[in-house]
């Protein structure tokens, strides 16, 4: 907060509470609503007749879902990366991003676990991966790792809310009865003494320091789901890191773009700044360049090699017939948001906005060439198959799911929203007395 | 079945008991049962024959309509299966120079497994080894992998290898995560995207590994190197039904292969001819083996015509 305007606590409190819908906000939830409902029926439909529904065959056996719950993953990564990163590494400014981070964590990962239910030819079977989970699979790592992250990333949405919810619970009258009773369940017993800020200050550091390797660790063991296998553009030792750094990219342009929504619909112009973008901006330029590094590790050296067995899949890439994703991929993704970013005016908030929209557009289609294109250019040649098992193009019932999981995850920021304060505001009274003496 | 005192029927079962498994193909008038009671009115003969061995290794003629469809029970139950048979290790040797896509294999192994059309276990491939020789037909199956690959990655153990060498699919534990498709470097594995297409009373069955029938929605499927036959001591449908001996299947530990009408031994083949594994470098340790298309004694492209793409 900048020194020179204090805001009086009173006031801090009455802005960061949160708010009924407005009229866009109703329709914007509406809307959500119908895409996930538009998703929940085509869902029903893959389950009465069969994964025949998508467009998946048995050449490109896993699709847009597996694509999409890359991508989910992804983007879960920034609650690690704002809350844990900033907080051990004493960075101030970034403690009104932290919630924002941590509910688009939560949201993430929770349609990430859903959409590989969906994936899954028998979901009512889900139950056998506890039941009869083997080790050895990379997937049943996916399993535990992602449970994992998702408790912890719930117990740190938590704990820091706690000193929220005593606020929260001092306004009865605006919470209404079924609001008010929530938050007495869930946070009744905080008394807010030392004794309970000592042990919740300790038990979030530790959370802290806990999740950072939990949250490396989802991320590389989603990437060996690819690189255990012996598919030319999967078979890669730079995967675990490429994905790492690709994740950090989205995962800070989900939280750019989420600032600047609600910092408009909830005028937080106080507590979200300018500066707050002018910092975001530089640390996307930077995960930008991080990323593109990466890329060219990806795919310069086989390329420069050209293996007879990667041949066909890479100048499917650079110039076939996934040219104009791969290049639009890599230009919105990555090049056209560091040139927008490297300028001062270009981390405005508008700008870094859009930059963030970019990266985000980016980086799904950029998981959409992870998994497609490798399973289209097998060792052996598709021969003998229907000619529809030689493309791929989503059917509508994927399209439809896929949508429905983003709005999902977007509903489930927008309820989180409605009911907890978007900014902490015991944090954000501490801090500017702190800083205002 | 009920009892029933017909001299026909009596002697139809025994035919149907000798026929076992090839009868479970051929399905007959699915909405007319001819064995429920008092049925021999209703069933019409349809005055298609069909021929048939009895037990007694005559040869007889039964209308088509008259015959039920016994479903190939399975041989062994499920945890039978899983162990294999001991002391045994399974070959194949296909030999690349008798191929000329026929594609009899490849009808057998439909027919015996049920499998709906467009899906394929054994597919023919047209290949070649570089720009300056001659292109080849390359019949791929599973390769039945001493390290598959399949096997690691299965989350729950619904692909599992037995002592025998075969790797097989328990469909009643596949989940459908289509992982194994992803990690088989020979992309031999099938999804059964819809719900198959089955007679009612092969599809009710329960699942045999060593069949792999009956096939169920949402699972994986693959050639099983017809354990069901294997275990019978008889050759898998494919080999036998190919009319140029491409394929040869045995026991590596008695060291000899058969395809029905000659016997190798397996290491002097394999030494003699130069067999080799497909993507050896990838240390999967195949248990099919080819033989170089050498010497062929037929053009490649004779067996073009045959070569019709299904849509
Ligand atoms: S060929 Fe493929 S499916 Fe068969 S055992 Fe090897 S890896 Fe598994
Ligand atoms: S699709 Fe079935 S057999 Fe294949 S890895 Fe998944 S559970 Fe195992």
């Amino acid at each position: 907060m900048e020194n020179s305007d204090l805001i009086a606590e009173d006031k801090i409190i009455q802005d960061l509470l949160p708010q009924k819908f407005g009229k866009w906000g109703k329709i914007w939830t509406a809307a959500l609503v119908v895409v996930c409902l538009i998703g929940a029926f085509a869902y029903y439909r893959q389950l009465r007749y069969g994964l025949v529904v998508t467009a998946m065959r048995d050449y490109v056996s896993w699709g847009i879902y597996i694509s999409n719950f890359v991508f989910f993953v992804a983007i879960s990564l920034v609650g690690s990366l704002i809350t844990a990163i900033f907080r051990l590494a004493g960075v101030k400014w970034g403690s009104p991003l932290t919630r924002i981070a941590e509910i688009i964590a939560v949201a993430a990962i929770i349609f990430a676990a859903i959409i590989i239910i969906v994936d899954m030819g028998s979901p009512e079977r889900f139950y056998f991966l506890f039941t009869h989970g083997r080790i050895q699979s990379p997937i049943i790592w996916d399993v535990i790792v992602i449970t994992t992250y998702f408790f912890i990333s719930i117990l740190l949405l938590y704990y820091p809310l706690l000193p929220d919810m005593k606020i929260l619970l001092r306004f009865r009258e605006r919470s209404g009865e079924g609001l008010h009773k929530f938050y007495k369940f869930i946070g009744s017993f905080w008394q807010g003494t030392a004794a309970q800020f000592r042990l919740s200050e300790k038990a979030i550091n530790m959370l802290c320091i806990a999740i950072i390797p939990v949250a490396f660790t989802i991320h590389t063991v989603t990437s060996w789901l690819f690189a255990t296998t012996y598919r030319p553009g999967w078979d890669s030792t730079n995967f675990g890191a490429y994905f790492i750094a690709g994740a950090f990219l989205v995962g800070a342009g989900a939280v750019v773009v989420a600032m600047y929504v609600f910092r408009k619909a909830y005028h937080l112009e106080k507590y979200i700044t300018e500066s707050h973008f002018e910092k975001m901006g530089r640390i996307l330029v930077l995960l930008a360049m991080l990323y593109l590094y990466f890329n060219v590790n990806e795919f310069l050296t086989p390329f420069f090699k050209m293996k007879e067995s990667e041949a066909a899949y890479l100048n499917g890439l650079f110039s076939g017939d996934f040219s104009a994703v791969f290049w639009f991929a890599i230009l919105t993704g990555m090049i056209v948001p560091t040139i927008i970013l490297l300028f001062k005016k270009g981390r405005k908030p508008l700008p870094v906005m859009i930059s963030g929209i970019l990266v985000i557009i980016g980086a799904w289609f950029k998981r959409y060439l992870i998994v497609t294109p490798t399973l289209l250019h097998p060792f052996l040649p598709m021969h003998d198959v229907p000619a529809s098992y030689r493309h791929y193009y989503p059917s509508w019932e994927e399209w439809a799911i896929t949508m429905g999981s983003l709005a999902g995850t977007l509903l489930v920021i927008t309820i989180l929203v409605r009911i907890f304060p978007i900014i902490p505001i015991q944090e954000t009274i501490i801090e500017q007395h702190e800083t205002g003496k | 079945m009920e009892q029933e005192n017909s001299p026909r029927r009596d002697f139809l079962l025994a035919g149907l008991a000798a026929a076992g498994g090839l009868l479970a193909a051929c399905t007959p008038s699915k909405d007319k049962d001819p064995f429920e009671a008092g049925a021999v009115e209703t069933a019409r003969a349809s005055g298609k024959k069909v021929k048939l061995l009895s037990v007694d290794g005559e040869v007889i003629e039964v209308d088509e309509a008259f015959l039920k469809p016994v479903p190939h029970l399975p041989p062994v139950s499920n945890s039978e299966a899983r162990l294999g048979i001991p002391g045994k290790k399974f070959v194949m040797v296909i030999d690349l120079s008798r191929c000329k896509n026929l594609k009899k294999c490849q009808s057998a192994c439909n027919h015996a497994h049920q499998l709906n059309p467009g899906e394929n276990w054994i597919k023919v491939e047209p290949m070649q080894d570089a720009g300056n020789t001659a292109p080849f037909w390359e019949p791929t199956t599973c390769m039945h992998c001493d390290d598959p690959p399949c096997v690691k990655v299965c989350p729950v153990d619904a692909t599992f290898k037995r002592q025998d060498g075969i790797v097989l699919i328990d469909s009643d534990r596949c989940i459908g995560c289509r992982f194994c498709m992803a990690a088989c470097p020979y992309s031999t594995r099938v999804f059964n995207w819809g719900e198959p297409d089955l007679p009612a009373e092969v599809a009710s069955q329960p699942y045999s590994a060593e069949t792999s029938i009956p096939q169920k929605k949402g699972t994986v499927g693959k050639c099983d190197f017809c354990a069901d036959m294997t275990r019978e001591g008889m050759l898998p449908h494919c080999v036998s039904a190919c009319p140029n001996g491409v394929f040869a299947f045995g026991d590596m530990n008695e060291d000899s292969v058969t395809n029905g009408a000659e016997t190798f031994r397996f290491s002097e083949l394999i030494r003699d001819k130069a067999g080799y594994r497909l993507m050896e470098d990838l240390g999967t340790k195949p248990s099919v083996y080819y033989l170089p298309p050498v010497n062929r004694n037929f053009p490649f492209q004779s067996g073009l015509e045959n070569d019709k793409q299904p849509s």
